[in-house]
């Protein structure tokens, strides 16, 4: 199954890239959608069966394949939606939606991959498709983004390869050459610290691009603001969880070593400069993409001092990361809406979005509850037991600081919101505003639906995968 | 014979932190393509021939001649002074190389593991370090690119640290540097280079949080 989704991924993307016309394009993206549904249906049903030697569908990897699934659907809908009503031409509507495919199934095939070599490799072909989607307006501030973007992603991507190659000596006395996660976690106990540590800092400074991470988040910041919405939906959560599984599954070996605590210190460090350096750049940035993509850089700080927190903590980040995917991808796909009727992203130039886009601002609304964790949203859940986590393993300082800064991103986040939802516009033509349909919002709505749903009321199997997902954490 | 090599590997990193003109980066470039073909070639002695022809030809026909020939054929194409335009002088330059160095030595003394010969690991983080310093402290985007391609001639080198056992990771290696080569020289330098005129850092500099 796994190989007739690759080739079926890779078909459908090369011929719409290679025939331009629009009817076979739109057949083989649906046509791709559907091999993405049984593809993941498929995974779904055998769990712990591994295919082509290199993908084992253990829970997390499940967990996050779902998850892109369930956003991949929608950002298909609304990239039509974007190339139809951006007058695009032939050439720029093949790449997007072929570049689209690669993006979806190199990030789907990553969070399956058993290897760490192999998820590098996934990474790689993401940086391409991405920076095609990033490039797509073909702009000077495109191109400016694109090098940036393919410059740090080219360095961070060569230093996981260094990682990679110190987790190769950390091997070297145990005799194995067997880089696959399970061998890893079958040796860990001889594994030398000195080389694992070197791994890990090289692997994870490297999949901080991906994660929106200190040190190497400006590139994918940029990245999201300027790929096409529906494009930047699938950067700010699946490019992001497939960065998270790379370092999840490296964090699941130094864990069960005694580097443990020494592991820990770096990522929270990470996390909570993660957090800080969000909040100081949303109180300045107007930009409302950005400002989207910081709070991604937030959600993922969070969850990475949930990790450190340990016992529910663990739990809880990867609940935390399942909910952001649903959310933040809900708010992108509203975005498109936002800048049809104002042309604009500065949050400056926009206003009584109510007025304008009812279904559209009751969409955006509830986005905001849901990102910023106010109950009822399903993030809440998740962030209260991270809380909780901090408080189990008396982390106080932490606690308060992140209190602090929380509440200084619900601030801001809320005083832009509101203003695009509720104040006047400046010089705005309102003759311009285009009409419409409510049912562009549905998907935002469902995706909200989703993230309440499994915050609160979470299905068996669900809570199960969860569970299964850190059973290796020690506690 | 080996640690020669490196040893001239090394000399080349203090090279760059002195060097003015943009073309003697590119030379230095090709000899160091040259000097990791010879270290290929004495380290990995159970290596097959298939892939010592893929590492010929990613050393020399790729590190020595294609990206150098490709790169001075950039810098007249686009007409970009031959000034590297550092942001630090020469001297300062040579300093932090020798710090970078210094410190990798002694890093390398931390570790306790018999296989490992220390001069690979020194050779190849200081590669490193100095490449991620030539991109931090020149102004315009070329020395960007030549800065990656010392970062990945110091992967390299790495790599044939365990590439008798794992002789798929030093592929791996080559497939990284080609990828990553091609995307970055292929495509977007000549476009930067067709939009942005003079081929600066600072031009770079509109995409900011507003």
């Amino acid at each position: 199954m796994t190989l007739a989704y690759i080739i079926t991924a890779l078909t459908t993307g090369l011929i719409i890239f290679l025939n331009r016309s629009r009817i076979v394009n739109y057949s083989m993206l649906i046509l791709f959608i559907i091999a993405q549904i049984l593809f993941t249906a498929f995974v779904f049903s055998s769990k712990g069966i591994t295919q082509l030697s290199y993908f084992t569908f253990d829970a997390i990897g499940i967990l996050l394949l779902c998850a892109m699934t369930v956003i991949s659907v929608p950002a298909a809908w609304h990239g039509y939606i974007y190339i139809k009503t951006h007058e695009e031409t032939r050439q720029s509507r093949a790449i997007y939606f072929s570049a689209l495919i690669f993006l979806i199934s190199a990030i789907s095939l990553g969070v399956v991959s058993n290897h760490i070599a192999v998820t590098w490799i996934l990474t790689e072909i993401t940086t391409l498709s991405a920076s095609a989607l990033i490039y797509h307006h073909r702009n000077k501030l495109a191109l400016e983004g694109v090098w940036k973007y393919v410059f740090i992603c080219a360095i961070s991507i060569t230093f996981v390869y260094v990682g990679i190659l110190f987790l190769n000596l950390s091997l070297r006395e145990t005799g194995s050459h067997d880089l696959s996660f399970a061998s890893l976690i079958q040796h860990r106990s001889q594994l030398n610290p000195f080389w694992l540590k070197m791994a890990f800092l090289f692997i994870f400074t490297g999949f901080t691009v991906k994660m929106s991470l200190v040190p190497m988040f400006t590139a994918s910041i940029d990245a999201k603001d300027l790929a096409p919405a529906p494009a930047g939906a699938l950067m700010a959560t699946g490019l992001i969880n497939l960065g998270f599984i790379g370092f999840f599954r490296v964090y699941t070996i130094m864990a069960n070593t005694p580097l443990h605590t020494w592991t820990n210190i770096v990522i929270g460090a990470t996390g909570i400069l993660s957090v800080f350096l969000a909040a100081v750049y949303m109180l300045r940035v107007k930009n409302i993409k950005r400002m989207f993509a910081y709070s991604g850089m937030e959600h993922m700080g969070l969850a990475m001092i949930g990790i450190v927190s340990g016992g529910i903590g663990y739990y809880a980040a990867i609940l935390h990361i399942i909910l952001h995917t649903f959310i933040k991808s809900g708010l992108f796909f509203q975005f498109t809406q936002i800048y049809r009727v104002y042309q604009n992203k500065n949050i400056d130039f926009t206003g009584y979005y109510f007025r304008y886009n009812l279904t559209g601002a009751l969409a955006l609304l509830a986005g905001y509850f849901c990102i910023t964790a106010i109950p009822p949203s399903g993030m809440f859940v998740s962030e209260f037991l991270i809380f909780r986590s901090l408080f189990d393993s008396h982390m106080f300082i932490v606690m308060i600081v992140l209190f602090v800064l929380l509440t200084t991103i619900i601030w801001i986040f809320g005083k832009n919101m509101f203003r695009l939802l509720f104040q006047p516009p400046v010089e705005f033509d309102e003759s311009t505003v285009p009409k419409i349909s409510p049912w562009e919002s549905a998907s935002q709505f469902a995706l909200f639906a989703i993230a309440l749903w499994i915050g609160f009321n979470p299905p068996v199997w669900f809570t199960a995968l969860l569970k299964e997902s850190v059973m290796m954490l020690p506690n | 014979m080996i640690h020669v090599f490196l040893i001239i590997f090394l000399i080349t990193l203090f090279y760059f932190s002195i060097a003015n003109r943009l073309l003697t980066y590119i030379k230095v470039l090709a000899l160091q393509g040259l000097v990791l073909f010879a270290v290929s070639l004495m380290q990995l002695s159970e290596i097959n021939t298939l892939n010592l022809i893929l590492i010929l030809l990613e050393t020399i026909i790729f590190k020595s001649v294609a990206v150098p020939f490709f790169l001075a054929y950039v810098l007249k194409r686009n007409r970009i002074t031959r000034e590297a335009e550092p942001f630090v002088p020469n001297f300062v330059s040579l300093i932090v190389v020798t710090l970078i160095i210094v410190s990798t030595v002694l890093l390398s003394y931390s570790i306790h593991d018999v296989h490992l010969d220390r001069m690979f690991f020194v050779v190849a983080l200081s590669s490193l370090l100095t490449g991620l310093y030539i991109i931090a402290s020149r102004r315009k985007i070329i020395t960007h690119v030549m800065g990656y391609m010392i970062i990945e001639n110091g992967v390299f080198i790495l790599s044939l640290a365990v590439g008798n056992e794992m002789p798929a990771m030093v592929n791996l290696g080559i497939m990284l540097d080609i990828f990553a080569s091609v995307l970055i020289l292929g495509i977007f330098l000549n476009k930067i280079g067709d939009v942005f005129k003079d081929v600066d850092i600072d031009q770079l500099s509109n995409l900011k949080d507003y």
